[in-house]
C-alpha cells in the first residue's frame, strides 16, 4: 500500500512522516515521531489518554487519522513544559500527588490546560464535566481536581 | 509500639515530598509497556476465538504466511506438551489447545514487520471451529445438564455428586451453629449476587519479548511482578527460568490484574520462530476486557443470628463463585474473610469454585473480599435496622480487637477496626443533615495483607548518597515511600536517596507489588538493608578512630563516638566515610532477603451519602468518607490516594460495572463506552481519615493499605440506597434500571 507524506507542526517544530491512510494520529505520533507521551488506553475515544490539541482544539488522537494532521499545529504533553520550567499544572500534579500510576496523567494535563485556556476560573463541577472524558482508575479523581483548581488559582495570580 | 521503639520522633516518615518519578510522569517521558522501540522489532497480534466454547478443528495459516512482511505464526503446536496443574492452566489460557474455552481465548498469534501487517495477517489465519454449548452463569454452570467445560478439572476437595464444573470445595468453621441460632432473638437469611468486573487499568497489557534459538531471552513488560512473569513464561515455554531476564517498564495500573501472563510467552515464542527478532505485543482495550482479568462473579446465601442487643450469635455463608474456564475463583479468601470483622463464636462457611466459559479470573484488589462483604455487611445493616441500633454501634458491639480469635482461626494482634468505627462516628459526614430521597450507608471491610518473598539491596555511593534497589514495581508512589524509609534509617535527606526497580537479573526472587505488600515488605527490606550498611559505616569509623565498633553510634547521618572509652573524635558523616571507602575496605552495601511474616491486616469503615432520583433510579453519590488503619502512614498523600482509589473502584462495582454476556456467551460490552468505569463527574471529593494503630511486625509500624478500600463501598452503597428508598438491593450492580424497577414494584406492593 502506498504511503502518504504528511507535513505538520508538533510542539512548534516542523515534523514529517509517511503513513497509510488508515493510521491514526496517535499511532503516527508514537510510532513514527517516537513521541510516546500520548497513550492508547482504549482506541475508541473513551479514555482520553491520547489527548492532544490540534490547532488549539482538544482531540483524542486515536480518533483522528495521521493524514489529517497535514498543515495543522499539534501540541502534546512533550510540549507542555517550557525548557526546564514545568507548567503550573504539571507542578501542581506532583505537589498534590495527583497521579499514582501516571499513565492517564499526560492526557489529563493536556485536557486541563485546554480547559484553563478557555475558562481560567472553572467551578469544581465544570472541571469534573470537562474531565469526564479522561479516565483515571487509580485516584478517584479527588487529588486531580484539587491540583487543577490550585493550578488555575495560581495562574490567575491568586494566592493558594 | 513498633519493633525499634520508634513512635513519634520521625524526621522523614509522615512527610509528603514530591515523588522521585513525578517529573518523568508529568512530562510524558516515563516509559510504559507500549513505549519501547528497539531495532529490528516485529509486531505481534493475537488471533482470538469469537466463540465462548468451541472445538478447534483446524488452523490454516497459509494465507497469513503468504502476506509480505509476516515472519511467524504460532499455535499451541509450538508449545511443549506435558505441563501439569497450574502451569498447564496458564499455558492453556495463553494459547488454546483442543478447545476455545471463552470468547477472546487466544488460538494463534502472528508476528510481522508492522502492526498493520500483523493485524491484516491475523485476519487471514483461518480457524475452523465446531461450536459447543456454553455456560457463563455460576448457578447455571452447577446445574445438572449444564455443558461440561473440562471433565477432570475438579480436585480432591469436591464431594461426589456435584457437577464436574465444580472444581474446588471449601467447608470451614467452628462452634455450634444450632446453639448459636437458638440463642438469637433475630435470624435473617438472604441471598445476594455480584457480577464480574474488570480491574480496568488504563494501560493495556504490553510487552516486548526476544528469544534466540538457544532459548535465551529477554523481556520488557508492564507488570506488577517481573519474577512471576519470568517463572510463568518459562513454564509455558518449557525453559529454565534463568534463561529469561525480565525488565519491568513503568506500569499504568494493575490492581492485581498484572500479576500473571497472557500474551507475554507468545511474544517469546514468536520471536524464537522469527529468528530471534524482538516481538512487541500491545493489547487493544477489547482484548483486555475479553481475555484478561476480570474478577469472579458470586452467588451467595447468608444466615445470621443476633440477640436483641445486637450481639452476633451465629453466622453461616454459602458462596458460589465462577472464575472463568479454570480453577481459581478466590473462594478460599471469600470464605476466610466473609465474617472476619466480627467476634463470632459459631460460624460456618461453604464455598464452591465453579468453571464457566468466561476468561480466567485474575486477582483484583482484595480478591474475594468485596463479594462477601456485600452480602454480610448488607445483612448486618438490615438486622441493625430491625433492632433499632445505629449501624456503627452494632459493628462496635461485635468488632474484633487485639486478642480476638478470628473467624478464620488465628488470634488478631493490634488492629484498628474499633478505631476506624470511632473515627467514622466522630466525623462531620456522619451527622450531616439528609434531604428527601437521600440516605446514608455504613460498612466496614478488611484485608489481611501479605509479606511474601522479598529481596532488596542498598548501596552507598562515593559521595554518600544512597541507591535502593527493590523488586516491587512502583504503581502508586512506592519509590517515594522507599526513599522516605531509607532516608529515615540513615538520617539523611530524602533527595539523597535514589530508588531503582531492579530487573530479574539484579536481585533474588521478589513477589509482585500485590497483596498490599510493597510498602510493608520492600520497605522492611530497605530498612534492614540500610541497617546493615550502617553497621559497616560504623565499622569504618571505628577502624579510623582505632576504637571498638561497639563504641560507635549512628545518628543523623554520621558515625559518632559513644561511651566512656570511645575517646574524643569528630563525627564522620556518611559522605566522609563514603569518600574514603575505596581505600578503607571497598564498596559498602547492605542486603535483605526473606519472606517477612510480620504483616498485619488493615480494617476500614466507609460512610456514604446518596440521593436517588425517583424518576430515573439514578444514584448520585453526595459525599464519601474513608476511614482506614495504615499502621503508620509513610507518605500520607499516597496512603490517601489508595483509600480514594479503592473507594472509587468499589463505587463503580456497586453502581455501574458488570460483564454482560449474551446467550451466545460473547461479551457484549468490551469497550470503555459500554464497560463504564466512574468518571470525574460521577464522584464527589472522597474524604479520608488515616487511623494509625502501629503494626508491631514492621520497624516503623506499617500496614499495607492498598486493598481494604475496595471492600466496604459495595455494601455501603447498598445500605445507603436502602436508607434512601427502603429498598434492599441484593444484586450488583445497582444500576438505574434495576433501582427504578424495584421502586415501581415497591409502589405497587
Amino acid at each position: 500500500m502506498s504511503k502518504i507524506h504528511v507535513t505538520t507542526t508538533v510542539n512548534g517544530d516542523e515534523a514529517e512522516f509517511l503513513c497509510e491512510p488508515r493510521e491514526t494520529l496517535l499511532d503516527c505520533l508514537r510510532d513514527k515521531l517516537h513521541m510516546t507521551g500520548a497513550k492508547e488506553g482504549c482506541g475508541t475515544g473513551d479514555c482520553g489518554a491520547c489527548s492532544v490539541t490540534v490547532d488549539g482544539r482538544l482531540v483524542c488522537s486515536c480518533l483522528m487519522l495521521g493524514v489529517e494532521a497535514e498543515g495543522k499545529e499539534i501540541t502534546t504533553i512533550e510540549g507542555m513544559a517550557e525548557g526546564d520550567t514545568l507548567h503550573p499544572l504539571q507542578r501542581k500534579f506532583i505537589e498534590h500527588a495527583a497521579l499514582q500510576c501516571g499513565v492517564c496523567t499526560p492526557g489529563i494535563l493536556v485536557a486541563s490546560k485546554a480547559l484553563l485556556e478557555k475558562n481560567p476560573d472553572p467551578s469544581e463541577e465544570e472541571l469534573r464535566y470537562w474531565l469526564a472524558g479522561n479516565l483515571c482508575r487509580c485516584t478517584g479523581y479527588d487529588k486531580i481536581i484539587r491540583a487543577v483548581m490550585d493550578a488555575a488559582a495560581e495562574m490567575r495570580g491568586e494566592a493558594a | 509500639m513498633a519493633l525499634d521503639g520508634k513512635t513519634s520522633d520521625y524526621k522523614q516518615i509522615g512527610t509528603t515530598p514530591d515523588r522521585p518519578d513525578g517529573l518523568d510522569k508529568v512530562t510524558g517521558r516515563a516509559r510504559y509497556g507500549a513505549d519501547i522501540h528497539v531495532p529490528g522489532m516485529l509486531h505481534g497480534v493475537v488471533v482470538r476465538s469469537p466463540h465462548a466454547h468451541a472445538r478447534i478443528v483446524k488452523i490454516d495459516a497459509t494465507k497469513a504466511l503468504a502476506l509480505k512482511g509476516v515472519k511467524a505464526v504460532i499455535t499451541r503446536a509450538d508449545f511443549p506438551e506435558g505441563l501439569e496443574g497450574e502451569d498447564w492452566d496458564i499455558q492453556e489460557n495463553c494459547m488454546a489447545g483442543e478447545k476455545a474455552l471463552y470468547d477472546g481465548h487466544a488460538v494463534a498469534a502472528v508476528a510481522a514487520t508492522s502492526q498493520l501487517i500483523a493485524r491484516d495477517a491475523a485476519k487471514l489465519v483461518e480457524v475452523t471451529y465446531e461450536v459447543l454449548p456454553c455456560v457463563t452463569n455460576v448457578d447455571e454452570a452447577m446445574k445438572e445438564g449444564a455443558p461440561v467445560i473440562r471433565d477432570g478439572a475438579a480436585d480432591y476437595s469436591v464431594p461426589e455428586g456435584l457437577h464436574p464444573n465444580v472444581v474446588r470445595y471449601f467447608d470451614t468453621g467452628r462452634g455450634d451453629l444450632d446453639k448459636g441460632f437458638a440463642e438469637a432473638d433475630l435470624v435473617v437469611e438472604k441471598s445476594y449476587s455480584t457480577e464480574a468486573v474488570h480491574q480496568g487499568y488504563i494501560e493495556p497489557h504490553a510487552c516486548m519479548g526476544q528469544m534466540g534459538s538457544d532459548g535465551r531471552g529477554e523481556m520488557w513488560v508492564c507488570t506488577q511482578g517481573h519474577w512471576f512473569i519470568r517463572r510463568m513464561s518459562a513454564a509455558v515455554l518449557g525453559i529454565e527460568t534463568t534463561k529469561l531476564r525480565v525488565t519491568p517498564s513503568e506500569i499504568g495500573g494493575g490492581f492485581g490484574g498484572k500479576t500473571t501472563v497472557f500474551m507475554e510467552p507468545l511474544s517469546l515464542a514468536l520471536s524464537k520462530k522469527a529468528g530471534g527478532k524482538p516481538v512487541k505485543i500491545v493489547m487493544s482495550r477489547s482484548e483486555v476486557l475479553r481475555s484478561t482479568g476480570p474478577t469472579a462473579s458470586a452467588s451467595m446465601d447468608i444466615k445470621m443470628g443476633m440477640t436483641k442487643d445486637g450481639k452476633i450469635t451465629a453466622a453461616h455463608g454459602t458462596f458460589r463463585m465462577q472464575g472463568g474456564a479454570f480453577p481459581g475463583a478466590p473462594v478460599d479468601v471469600t470464605t476466610m474473610l466473609a465474617f472476619a470483622n466480627y467476634d463470632i463464636e459459631n460460624v460456618h462457611h461453604i464455598g464452591y469454585d465453579v468453571i464457566t466459559n468466561r476468561p480466567r479470573q485474575a486477582a483484583y484488589r482484595a480478591p474475594g473480599a468485596p463479594m462477601a462483604a456485600f452480602a454480610v455487611e448488607s445483612t448486618i445493616d438490615d438486622m441493625a435496622r430491625e433492632l433499632g441500633i445505629d449501624p456503627i454501634e452494632i459493628r462496635l458491639r461485635n468488632a474484633v480487637k487485639d486478642g480476638t480469635r478470628s473467624t478464620f482461626g488465628p488470634k488478631f494482634g493490634p488492629v484498628g477496626l474499633v478505631e476506624s468505627l470511632e473515627a467514622a462516628k466522630a466525623h462531620a459526614n456522619y451527622s450531616a443533615p439528609l434531604g428527601p430521597n437521600q440516605g446514608r450507608g455504613v460498612a466496614s471491610g478488611y484485608w489481611m495483607n501479605w509479606g511474601g518473598e522479598t529481596s532488596a539491596s542498598v548501596a552507598i555511593s562515593e559521595d554518600g548518597s544512597v541507591t535502593v534497589s527493590v523488586g516491587t514495581p512502583d504503581i502508586g508512589g512506592s519509590r517515594a515511600s522507599m526513599a522516605l524509609m531509607a532516608a529515615e534509617a540513615f538520617g539523611i535527606a530524602y533527595e539523597d536517596v535514589r530508588v531503582n526497580i531492579s530487573d530479574t537479573g539484579a536481585l533474588g526472587v521478589n513477589e509482585p507489588t500485590h497483596g498490599s505488600r510493597a510498602t510493608y515488605a520492600s520497605g522492611l527490606a530497605t530498612i534492614k538493608a540500610a541497617e546493615e550498611c550502617i553497621g559497616k559505616l560504623c565499622q569504618r569509623a571505628a577502624d579510623k578512630w582505632g576504637i571498638d565498633v561497639d563504641a560507635v553510634v549512628w545518628e543523623d547521618g554520621a558515625a559518632k563516638p559513644s561511651g566512656p572509652n570511645a575517646g574524643d573524635h569528630d563525627p564522620l558523616t556518611i559522605g566522609e566515610i563514603a569518600a574514603e571507602m575505596g581505600g578503607t575496605g571497598g564498596p559498602i552495601s547492605g542486603h535483605y532477603e526473606g519472606s517477612p511474616t510480620g504483616f498485619s491486616g488493615s480494617f476500614g469503615t466507609h460512610v456514604v451519602d446518596v440521593e436517588i432520583d425517583p424518576e430515573t433510579g439514578h444514584t448520585t453519590v453526595l459525599r464519601y468518607l474513608v476511614v482506614q488503619d495504615a499502621g503508620k502512614a509513610i507518605h500520607p498523600d499516597y496512603v490517601e490516594g489508595q483509600f480514594q482509589g479503592g473507594a472509587a473502584q468499589g463505587i463503580g462495582w456497586a453502581l455501574n460495572e458488570e460483564y454482560i454476556y449474551g446467550e451466545d456467551g460473547r461479551l457484549q460490552n468490551p469497550i470503555f463506552l459500554d464497560y463504564r468505569i466512574p468518571v470525574a463527574s460521577d464522584l464527589p471529593m472522597i474524604d479520608t481519615v488515616i487511623v494509625e494503630v502501629p503494626n508491631p511486625g514492621h520497624p516503623y509500624g506499617v500496614r499495607g493499605v492498598g486493598e481494604t478500600g475496595i471492600t466496604p463501598p459495595l455494601p455501603a452503597l447498598a445500605n445507603a440506597i436502602r436508607s434512601a428508598t427502603g429498598l434492599r438491593m441484593t444484586g450488583l450492580p445497582m444500576t438505574p434500571p434495576k433501582i427504578l424497577k424495584a421502586l415501581k414494584e415497591q409502589g405497587n406492593g
